[in-house]
């Protein structure tokens, strides 16, 4: 429950001068991506520039009338990871590819639904009412790329996408807000009884079944799911939420060690009982023989050798050959980035990372509500976990996942569901960093949705 | 385009990527007040060591810590419950701590809590709200000795 304090000032003007330059970066790398084909100024750069500045400024309108108090770093932030990967994208489209364009429409989308979201939810303790809504929202998510007539079938191994008219969808990257939002209401109404109402073995004390049966519930489900969706990045990102969310709830070490045991053993057991496991795992250990290179490890290996071209400065954007590697502008979108700018390209982007989820992390302490301390946390934790296992795949730290770089990769529903939590991070810090709010809650409209709290009756006279 | 303009461009651009770090860093090292004067007024230590006079006068002694929960009105009045170092959960469900018989509280109406010598009260949610020293709250706050906290009809002290 620490809380620190700070000077209560909307700093919008911060926001905006750092917005310009965020744009500059944006559209300055869009620019650089052309230049040396002399295709610098062509209509899709006009367009895609254009674009991206009129939104990035309508957003920061909005924050200014609605959510003044905001922290002024986070949307510079974004909008300069979204322009960065945007120019990439762009640069790699073979003539008459409209990946780049593409991009560019799930952006606008995107950032029209964040918008949204601070403009109606107004206050991120309202969610607290849908704890259990989006425990089977989460589950009805997953669910979806499984049911036949709706589902897009099996796409590179993964069966995780829904079709929706022309385009598909990944629920999936949706359900990991769903997961924070019931985990946070959750336990924030329960982590007393999952602290104290239990027995003890040895060192460790193991909650009753019974108020944990919830937590396991969505655990299962998120896990079950997905090995069936056979996404092994997302199950690491669902897992990785629980352990840490209720490691942040009940201030147990026990927890993490718990869960570290989890993973460790349930890598084990996958890498021995599915073939697609156990040939990622093999990619990233012998990812250099012959055998693995051709079958497997192709991807890793290219990223790789693209990033030694790259070396410190980088080949420069728009001169090296990241179109060589499979994927160059979704899954391996830092090894394109890495070629081109070099680890001093890199690390800023990095640090720009790092720089995000500490600002999420600081809205969390801000906040005086333990719902909106959990979802901050979560939602932060989620991005940070994402860029790990990118990252580290990638750079074959760690065996590589199916996980999408927040911002950056190619593709719509991850920029949609990364921008949603930007919105609730700008909405929680806005409560963290304003004057503080001392009229309680408006009581819900209609019916009680928590499920939680319900007394057996309400007081009846004002 | 020359290559040597591309090569000025593809440096400029990395400088912009990292003037653009800095430029952040630098708004949050100000956003967070790191060596000035906080917006509480209390001097820094830096100050401090400067001008000894403008240190504040040491903490007084821990108070009287509490020791014991009593129900001084509602249904349980005369209740009494012992604080150990554990948090306490108050409201109607069966699994709180102190269980309320009270139509006016929530299953899980609030928590009372430990933090270092003191003992604070959270609301979790309630539909009616609670009371400490007839301010309704609106985020954790600490409960000294004798102050009343009222809980639908039920009010409870914490005694030293």
């Amino acid at each position: 429950m620490s809380q620190l304090s700070t000077a209560v000032k909307p700093r919008r003007n911060v926001e905006l001068a750092l917005l310009v330059l965020a744009l500059a970066v944006g559209i300055g790398a869009n620019m650089m991506v052309g230049v040396d084909k002399e295709k610098a100024f062509d209509s899709d750069f006009w367009f895609q520039s254009s674009l991206l500045a009129v939104a990035a400024l309508a957003f920061h309108g909005v924050l200014r009338f609605r959510a003044k108090y905001a922290d002024p770093v986070m949307l510079p932030l974004v909008v300069a990871l979204n322009g960065l990967g945007l120019a990439m994208i762009h640069r790699l489209d073979p003539p008459g590819a409209d990946t780049g364009n593409n991009q560019l429409r799930w952006t606008l989308i995107a950032m029209a639904v964040a918008i949204a979201v601070i403009w109606f939810l107004k206050d991120h303790r309202i969610l607290r009412r849908f704890t259990f809504i989006s425990l089977a929202a989460s589950a009805l998510l997953l669910v979806l790329p499984l049911v036949p007539g709706i589902s897009a079938g099996e796409i590179l191994g993964a069966r995780v996408w829904i079709r929706l008219g022309p385009m598909t969808f990944q629920p999936g990257e949706v359900a990991k807000i769903t997961l924070a939002i019931f985990f946070a209401g959750y336990l924030s109404s329960n982590r007393d009884l999952i602290l104290l109402a239990g027995r003890k073995l040895g060192p460790l004390q193991f909650p009753r079944f019974k108020d944990m049966g919830p937590m396991i519930a969505a655990w299962l489900v998120s896990i079950g799911v997905l090995i069936f969706q056979r996404d092994l990045g997302s199950s690491v990102l669902f897992f990785g939420l629980f352990i840490v969310m209720i490691y942040v709830a009940t201030s147990r070490i026990s927890w993490v060690v718990i869960g570290l045991a989890l993973i460790l053993g349930g890598g084990f057991v996958a890498s021995r009982v599915f073939s697609h496991v156990e040939q990622r795992i093999n990619g990233w250990l012998n990812a250099f023989t012959p055998e693995v290179y051709e079958n497997g490890s192709r991807q890793v290996i290219q990223g790789l050798f693209g990033m030694a071209n790259g070396g410190l400065v980088g080949t420069g954007l728009g001169q090296g050959r990241p179109d060589l590697v499979p994927f160059a502008n979704s899954d391996m979108i830092i090894a394109s980035l890495g070629e081109e700018l070099g680890l001093i390209g890199i690390f800023a982007i990095v640090l720009m990372y790092l720089l995000l989820v500490t600002r999420g992390f600081r809205a969390a302490l801000g906040t005086r509500d333990a719902f909106g301390k959990l979802l901050a946390c979560g939602l932060s934790f989620a991005v940070a976990l994402q860029c790990f296992v990118v990252i580290g795949g990638v750079t074959r730290l760690i065996p590589l996942t199916g996980l999408t770089t927040p911002f950056l990769a190619a593709g719509g529903s991850s920029l949609l569901a990364n921008w949603i939590i930007v919105g609730l991070l700008l909405l929680i810090s806005h409560t963290a960093r304003g004057p503080v709010d001392t009229t309680p809650l408006p009581p819900s409209k209609g019916a009680d949705t928590t499920g939680i709290d319900t007394p057996t009756e309400a007081v009846k006279q004002a | 385009m020359s290559d040597l303009t591309i090569t000025a461009l593809r440096f400029g651009f990395l400088l912009l990527l990292w003037v653009l770090i800095f430029s952040i860093v630098s708004a949050m090292r100000r956003d967070l007040m790191v060596g000035r004067k906080a917006a509480s007024g209390a001097p820094t230590a830096r100050e401090v060591r400067k001008n000894p006079d403008l240190a504040e006068a040491p903490p007084q002694p821990v108070k009287q810590q509490a020791r014991q929960l009593v129900v001084v009105e509602g249904p349980l009045k005369g209740t009494t419950l012992p604080l150990a170092a554990s948090p306490v959960l108050l409201g109607r469900a069966q699994e709180a701590t102190l269980v309320l018989e009270d139509d006016y509280a929530s299953g899980r109406h609030a928590r009372l809590f430990p933090q270092g010598s003191r003992w604070f009260i959270e609301d979790l949610g309630s539909t009616n709200g609670t009371y400490l020293a007839d301010q309704q709250l609106t985020r954790a706050l600490p409960v000294e000795p004798g102050v009343p906290v009222r809980i639908g009809k039920t009010v409870i002290e914490l005694r030293p």
